[in-house]
């Protein structure tokens, strides 16, 4: 406790002075923020909850308990959209990072032209997903797509991409003429298509993010080391690596979030390519794939409730599972801060 | 010695020779799509379907006039992308200005709680809120109705987060000499926190407009009057409508990406810094 002093014997009370400088208008100045995300992405939640225990059309459900959870989890339609959520996340993240990360460091070696390079790597983040899957689809189409093009200038049979079913390893061996065991077939060829395009479109935000993450390292650790001898490597793996983990923690947490609910992407180039919503053989059939067909197509209200509360259940446990393991890791790891 | 150093010189060449052709190949590969979604849309629908010129024979500017009057309703889903958009701006502006002042400036009980609960917001996944959201429109009577499009999205947990951070940076000592000056609090965020605080409403409008502009999901649920709909769900709808005519279909998503291209190439830096400031917030 601060002693008092001449001046503060003066003064009202404590408890007078915080009563006085509470600004009741605050509320006022909340209020419509408050209100619209009250009403539009809190109060939700709870409804969401309540309408995945029910069955029916809107107006006339009716309860049914956990009805629409068992039904889900006994599903395999479900597991199948949970794998799928499961290999492309893991295609997305793992590449988008460490090609990010690849980037990042390239460009913080204050090479000429550092901010075009920025921007350009940036531009496809801000492009709307839509109209980039179309164009994307048209790269990937089969007859008259760029891909095939560039397969056709290094001697590679055409693929059909987005029309594809076929798990990749599945097509890797049959090039190489090896047997690949049906648990083995991997994400389809579709499937991965639309990662390729899903990287394509966030690796600039993480490039961003890191390059930023290296400027913030401070410049004098770098001289000490180098002065100590380290090499190239030694700096990467000693000072740059660790300093950098918040960030590559914190661009783990978003991507994680962000491709767990991947839709826009996966819904347009089905479309663009002439498929069904997941198709090729439900092999892009993902977890918003699965809940917007129920919804939309089938109008299963509360079921596809109970899909969006799991995917959700998902993505917290995830983050968490994150904060735990990987957050109170890179925490150790902060050298400098 | 001079041997040496110019090996060292050397290895140093071709050290940034390797590093410019890594970021280049990088730059090709971000940028190879709209060359080439630019170059198909000019092309005939013989040479766009056989995709073996690179360049088109015959500039067919004339496929954009086509592909503008195939879609009836193309300035129609213009003017509903484009007053979605700035509604929704303009509504996160004023909203978020307003709560971020109170949580940066003022004192009153619960401060910290409430701006945990909207925060919190943020970990909220899209798709649980879909559903209610949804069924709410349908009670409001607001399906195929502009507040559907626009009033869910009016306040955003992360601009009220990223305002914040910037309004508290701004000194106390100018807010006491205001008051001093007579002045109230609406006054002092009117005239100086908010033009004190441009990078962070620009960075703030920029994501909300270019989310409003490029969502999906959302407007295809609460749109059935093919009136209503917005560019993105306009376009979507025009794939089957352009059937395998791909110049038109990529005309037209031309003619959908140009503004926020224009908008990104005028305004990048804020765009970069702005996401940048927020990934590396304290």
């Amino acid at each position: 406790m601060v002693p008092p002093t001449q001046e503060s014997r003066q003064h009202p009370t404590m408890q007078q002075r915080v009563l006085r400088h509470i600004d009741w208008t605050a509320y006022l100045y909340i209020l419509p923020a408050f209100v619209i995300l009250a009403v539009f992405h809190i109060f939700p939640v709870f409804y969401a909850i309540d309408i995945s225990l029910n069955k029916g059309a809107i107006n006339k459900f009716k309860f049914v308990g956990l009805q629409n959870y068992a039904r889900a989890l006994t599903s395999p339609d479900f597991w199948t959209a949970l794998v799928n959520t499961f290999s492309f996340a893991l295609m997305t993240i793992l590449a988008a990072m460490a090609l990010g990360l690849l980037f990042a460091y390239l460009l913080y070696q204050g090479v000429r032209g550092q901010s075009i390079y920025r921007t350009i790597y940036f531009l496809p983040y801000v492009l709307s997903t839509v109209g980039s899957s179309i164009v994307w689809a048209w790269v990937f189409d089969p007859s008259s797509g760029l891909a095939n093009l560039a397969l056709k200038t290094i001697g590679v049979q055409p693929l059909r991409w987005l029309i594809e079913p076929k798990g990749i390893f599945q097509l890797i061996g049959e090039q190489l003429n090896l047997p690949v065991p049906a648990w083995l077939h991997g994400p389809s060829l579709a499937l991965v298509a639309i990662a390729i395009f899903t990287i394509w479109q966030t690796v600039g935000y993480n490039i961003v993010i890191f390059l930023a993450g290296l400027t913030n390292i401070p410049g004098e650790i770098y001289d000490a080391a180098q002065i100590d001898g380290a090499n190239s490597f030694q700096l990467f793996r000693y000072i740059t690596f660790p300093l950098l983990s918040p960030t590559l923690f914190f661009v783990l947490v978003i991507s994680v979030i962000g491709s767990f609910q991947s839709f826009n992407q996966i819904y347009s180039m089905n479309i663009a390519a002439a498929q069904t919503l997941g198709g090729p053989l439900g092999t892009t059939y993902t977890m918003t794939v699965y809940m917007f067909d129920q919804l939309y197509t089938y109008s299963n209200y509360g079921y596809a409730s109970a899909i969006a509360v799991l995917l959700s259940a998902l993505i917290l446990i995830l983050t968490l599972v994150n904060f735990r393991f990987i957050g109170a890791r890179t925490e150790n790891m902060e050298v400098g801060e | 010695m001079t041997i040496a150093l110019n090996r060292d010189r050397l290895i140093h060449i071709i050290k940034r020779l390797l590093v410019h052709l890594v970021l280049l190949t990088g730059a090709l590969f971000s940028l190879f799509p709209f060359v080439w979604m630019v170059l198909t849309s000019l092309k005939s629908y013989i040479e766009a379907s056989a995709a073996e010129n690179f360049f088109p024979s015959h500039w067919l500017f004339s496929n954009y006039v086509q592909a503008w009057n195939q879609v009836g309703l193309f300035p129609r889903y213009f003017e509903n992308t484009l007053f979605m958009a700035v509604t929704t701006t303009l509504g996160v502006l004023i909203t978020s200005s307003l709560a971020s002042y109170a949580f940066a400036r003022m004192r009153f009980p619960g401060r910290d709680t409430l701006f945990i609960i909207l925060l919190s917001t943020m970990m909220v996944p899209f798709e649980v809120t879909l559903i209610p959201n949804f069924i709410l429109m349908r009670d409001l009577h607001w399906i195929d109705h502009y507040e559907a499009l626009i009033i869910p999205w009016t306040a955003s947990a992360f601009s009220i987060f990223l305002l914040r951070q910037f309004f508290k940076a701004i000194p106390s000592e100018l807010y006491d000499a205001a008051v001093l000056d007579g002045c109230t609090h609406f006054q002092f965020l009117r005239s100086i926190v908010l033009p004190l605080s441009k990078p962070a409403l620009v960075t703030s409008a920029l994501f909300t407009f270019l989310g409003s502009w490029n969502s999906l999901m959302w407007p295809l649920l609460v749109t059935n009057n093919p009136v209503m709909r917005p560019l993105q769900v306009g376009i979507t709808s025009f794939i089957t409508d352009a059937g395998t005519e791909v110049q038109y279909l990529l005309a037209a998503v031309t003619i959908s990406v140009i503004p926020v291209i224009l908008i990104y190439f005028f305004l990048q830096r804020w765009f970069i810094e702005g996401i940048a400031r927020v990934g590396i917030r304290g």
